[in-house]
This record gives C-alpha cells, structure tokens and sequence, in this order.
C-alpha cells in the first residue's frame, strides 16, 4: 500500500530529482511577481533537476520549462515534496 | 502607416519569424533576450505598406529589466499585435496573451515552434483555442517559414476579442490560462532526441563543469582553426599571388616614394611590401582589416552562431553565476562578455538584459576594459603571436587579471543593488546552418561595411599627420608616461591616439616600431585597456549617461596606467 506523507522544504533544500507543489514565497510583491511569470506560483508542480555548486542556482523544471533561481531565491520557495513511503 | 508589433516571451522565436516576415535579417539567437532594442522593417499588407517592429522579450507587462520597459513603451503605439507563442509552453506564454487581450489591440496569435510540438508529444486543438481566445491563431515555424505566408493572408482578420475579459489579478488571470489549456492541449508519448539527454548532463552539478571546460576549449580551438586557416590558404595567398604584384607595379609608376607613394602603399621595407609595415591606404589600410581581421570575424562568429543557436549560453551562465557574484554581477551578464569578444558595441547594448542600473554600469566598464573585441584579437595574435604564445597568453592573462579585480572593487564601490539570477533554461536545439549562415553573413558583412571605411579613413588621418608632424609633439608630452611608466618608445603614443579610432589599425602601427617582446606584451594590454575605440564611447555615452560615461573612462584610464606599470615592473 502506498501513503503520501508530505513535508515541506525551501527549493533549495530539496534533494535533486524531487518533485512537489509549491506553497508559497517568502519574499516582496517584486519576487512573488517575477516568479509568478515564469509560471511559479502556489499550487503548481516543480521538479528541482540540479543545484550548483557553492550555492549556485538552482534548476527546476515547471511545466515543460526550465528556469533557473538564484540560491537566495530557491531559499524563498516553499515546496510541499511529494513522498512516497511503503 | 499601420505599425505592426511582435509581441510575445522572450525566445519563442520573435526576431526569426520578424526576419521572415520582412525579409530583412537580423540576429536571432536560442537565449532569453537576445532582441534588447526594437528593430523595425517593413512588410506589405496587401496594398499597404505596414510597419513591424520586434519588440524585446517579456514575461509580463509588468518590467522588470530596462529591455523589458522597452516592450512596455513600444505597446502604447501599436495598432496590431503579432502576439508569438510557443507552442510547446503554451501554458506560460498565454499568460502574457490574456494581458495582451486585455488591451483591446486587435491582435493575432502566432503559434510558433510547431514543428517542436510533434516530437514532444503535445497536441493542440487550434481551431478551439482561436474560439476561446476569440483572436486567429496560426502555426508558425520562424526558422523554416513554414506557416509565414497564412500569417501574413490572415492578419487583416486580427482583431480585439468581442467579449474582452479583465482579471482583478494574476491568480484569476492563471486560472482562466488553465482552463484554457485543458481545453485545447492533450498529450501524448514523448520522444527523446539524442541531444536532450545532453540537457541532463549540462545541468549536473559536476557535469556542467565539464561540459563547459570542453565546449570553451573545443570554441577556443575551432577559432583559431577556422580563423588561420583562412588566413594561411585563402587570404595570404590572395594578397602574396594577386595584389602585391599590382601593388609593386603601382610603387614603380610613383618613382618608389614621395607623399602619394606614403599615404597609398606606405613605406617599403627591402625593396618589398610588408602588410604589417607598409602604412599605406592599399597596403596595411586592405590587409589589416580584410586579411587580418576579417578571417578571425568570421571564424568567432561562426562559433558563436551555433553556440547561441544551440542553447548554450544560458547554461553558461548558471555556472558563472556565483563567480559573477563576487563582481557585482549575476552568470546572466556572462553574455554580453561573450559578446564582447565579437565587438564590444552590441555587447555593451546586450546589458541591458541585467536588472539594475549598478549591474549595466559593472558590466559595461568590465567588457569596456577587460574584453579585446575579435579586430583587436587577431592583431594580438598576429604581432605579439609572432614572439612566442606565451607573450599572448600574458596578454590575456593581464586582461583578465584586471577584469577581476576591478570588478571585486566595482561591486564593493559601486552603490545599488545586484539581484540574484532568475531566467528561462531555453532546451538544446539543432542549430540550422541556414540561419547559422545567414546570422553569419550578417555579422561579417556589418563588420566590412562598418569597419573598412574607418580603418581606410584612420590610415589615411594617420599619413597626413605623420607628413604634417603632429604626433611628434604629442610624443613628446606624454612621453613621461610611456617611457617613466611603461618602458615604450615615446613614439607608441601615436598607436594608442589611434585606439581611439580602430585598435586593430593601432596594433598594426606597432608593427613597425620594432618593439622587443615585453614591450609588444605592455603595449598591446595598454591598448586594450586604456580607452574604448569610438564606436563603443558612443554606445557607452548612450547606454550610461554622461557622467556615468566619464568615470567608466577613468576607471579605465587608471587601471591601464597600474597594469602597464606592473607589467613593466614585473615582466
């Protein structure tokens, strides 16, 4: 039997390859709006697919996009991670 | 005249379907913002002559970068919306077309990439998203022009949506987007092209760090391949086999010398011409730029064609990011530098894809100072080249050494913001070498069109100047610094006053002075540094402001003055 049990964790947090809704932005009108035109915004799914290294970007893919956030950034998004547990 | 506007997100292929629809090229690249001015043309519709613009890239009508407000402002005078989509993200790009709707332009949508859809399984029902839009909508593909001439027959049926809706917010107007979609996309298995796995292994962590080292040293070597080859097989040839003899001919007929023997072939050096060193309209003032320069334009451009085509630079610029940090700029600024090795002109207007005013002002001063265009490279490599590559890589190495460390002090000493980075990854994509050829052709035909009249012009100013005396006085004012700082001959300074015009030209005046290897090493970093040729002031003036302008100047005067003088010291 498969239960969910979510969790949430910053995007820059997340281990690559996880996949989850996100549930908000902790930062100004400013950021909230830039993200929300690239498509992330609350509710929508994002899979995180790298970080770079010395807290580079991050790398997500949302929708059949790719964007990459800035590490401050990626610390503001909060994604409630989808979890699977036998 | 109607003004026709192409509107839509960045990279959903504006500037390709622009130079379909007009038939005038311009560049079109596979990165976020590569259109940061608006470019116009024009195109008949029917018996009218219309006006199209291609407006900058945006997300929303809400700015957020200076080329941003650029497609903001441009709106206000449209009569008609080309409003381009993606077709394969329809979901983020009818957001923009929603607010678009909501302006009550009459507007048409262009549902480009078509031909990408199909590999990636998505399907989109056309006839009922025109319903649910209430606009016409017609597929395009910009790179082929497939779809380009329906475009055309149905844009006196564009028009504002009868029942416009507004939305209070972004949430509703998302909302609206969603549903939207559900209606008219359906998907189906997607097939894997061998280069998307490609995008897996760019964006790992230590991939990408790879993969960047290879592509940079693959670049670098495919550059000088191309570049000497057609120097060695196609350009000396042609000058050594046709033109020297015709050349002699004429020397003869002006008796060997005087002052018309100087301004057209110059000084002969043995009884023969030497294009470094005969300073003459049809020696040097042909040779450098067309024989010397012109093969490296070619080969840098080519490279940068299919890297930007490809997809390739934003990538780049994430593993930039943090280094371009510590500079006071983000990884995004890493493409108007890569521009810059080109010319440093539109590499100078490409910052305006950066966000704030302190980011435009870094990475203007920095590419200003510490990026040789690809003129100034091929003389580089061809004079100081001569002495060994080591003396060349000194060169680059003090450039950018300075790049650096003026770059750590700019982001502590200038005031202002520098925000994180947040762009658009665009996927790999196979470039088409007819539009590889044509960007090529466009670039390299600027370069002749732009940069022969000028290189012609300054030799024949230097001549005269030279027959009239003049720069003997100015060598004899600043020869304090040349000969105290840098260890130069006082006579150099006549090469760094023609910087100013065309530091290709100026390399070449270094030629004959028979400098010894260090000397050519100070001279030509000095040269690089200390002022930006006229073209790129211009721009800078533009771009900056004037006061702006005039401290970008002393920060590059100072820091060419500290580099000449270390190099001096130490080499």
């Amino acid at each position: 039997m498969t239960t969910y049990q979510n969790e949430q964790l910053t995007l820059a947090e997340m281990r690559t390859g996880q996949t989850g809704s996100v549930v908000g932005v902790l930062g100004g009108r400013g950021l909230i709006q830039r993200l929300d035109a690239l498509g992330i915004r609350q509710g929508k799914k994002v899979t995180k697919v790298s970080s770079a290294l010395f807290r580079g970007p991050v790398m997500l893919r949302v929708n059949s996009s790719q964007v990459a956030v800035g590490f401050g950034m990626a610390r503001k998004i909060v994604i409630e991670v989808d979890k699977h547990i036998l | 005249m109607r003004r026709i506007l192409l509107v839509g997100n960045p990279n959903v292929g504006k500037s390709s379907l622009f130079s379909r629809l007009t038939g005038t090229h311009i560049i079109a690249s596979n990165y976020p913002g590569t259109t940061v001015g608006f470019t116009k043309g024009y195109l008949k519709l029917g018996e009218e002559q219309a006006e199209l613009i291609d407006v900058p890239g945006n997300y929303t009508l809400e700015p957020s970068s200076k080329a941003e407000e650029v497609a903001v402002e441009l709106l206000k005078e449209g009569d008609l919306v080309i409003n381009v989509v993606d077709a394969t993200n329809l979901e983020r790009n009818l957001n923009l077309t929603l607010q678009l709707l909501e302006r009550q332009t009459p507007a048409i949508v262009a549902l480009n990439m078509w031909d990408d859809t199909r590999h990636r399984g998505i399907n989109i029902d056309i006839a009922k998203l025109e319903e649910l839009l209430g606009v016409p909508v017609v597929p395009t593909v910009g790179v082929t022009g497939q779809g380009v001439t329906e475009l055309v027959r149905h844009l006196p049926e564009a028009k504002a949506p009868e029942n416009p809706r507004t939305y209070s917010n972004s949430d509703e107007r998302w909302a609206r987007v969603g549903k939207i979609v559900s209606q008219v996309q359906s998907l189906s298995h997607r097939h894997h092209r061998w280069y998307e796995s490609l995008e897996d292994v760019s964006s790992h962590r230590i991939g990408g760090i790879v993969v960047a080292l290879l592509v940079l040293f693959a670049t670098f070597w495919f550059v000088r391949f191309v570049g000497e080859g057609i120097i060695g097989y196609v350009a000396e040839p042609l000058f050594e086999g046709l033109w020297t003899p015709l050349l002699m001919k004429l020397s003869l007929a002006l008796g060997a010398g005087g002052f018309w023997h100087n301004v057209l072939i110059g000084n002969l050096i043995g009884g023969e011409i030497d294009y470094f060193q005969s300073f003459g309209l049809l020696s040097a003032g042909l040779y450098i730029p067309l024989a010397a320069v012109l093969p490296y334009i070619i080969s840098f451009y080519l490279a940068l064609g299919i890297l930007e085509d490809a997809g390739y630079l934003p990538r780049l610029a994430v593993l930039m990011d943090t280094i371009m940090h510590r500079l006071g700029l983000h990884g995004y600024a890493i493409i108007p530098t890569i521009l810059g090795f080109g010319c440093n002109v539109p590499a100078v207007m490409a910052t305006r894809i950066l966000e704030t005013r302190k980011q435009r002002f870094i990475a203007a001063t920095l590419i200003s100072i510490g990026v040789p265009c690809a003129a100034l490279q091929a003389m580089i490599i061809g004079l100081v080249g001569q002495q060994g590559v080591g003396y060349v890589a000194m060169v680059y190495g003090s450039l950018f050494i300075s790049w650096v460390i003026i770059g750590l002090i700019l982001n502590r000493a200038v005031k202002g913001f520098n925000p994180e980075l947040l762009v658009e990854i665009p996927p790999y994509r196979l470039p088409s070498w007819r539009v590889i050829g044509e960007k090529l052709w466009l670039r390299v035909s600027g370069f002749v069109k732009e940069a022969l009249p000028i290189v012609l012009g300054t030799v024949l100013v230097v001549n005269i100047l030279y027959t009239l005396g003049v720069f003997n006085a100015i060598a004899d004012i600043t020869a304090p610094v040349l000969t105290g700082l840098w260890g130069l001959p006082k006579e150099t300074i006549t090469a760094l006053v023609v910087g100013f015009l065309r530091k290709d030209v100026a390399m070449g005046m270094l030629a004959p002075l028979a400098l010894t290897a260090k000397q050519l090493v100070i001279s030509s970093t000095v040269l690089a540094m200390f002022f930006p040729c006229i073209a790129t002031f211009v721009i800078l003036a533009r771009e900056l402001g004037a006061r702006d302008v005039l401290k970008a100047v002393g920060i590059m005067i100072t820091a060419a003055l500290i580099m000449g003088s270390l190099q001096n010291l130490v080499l």
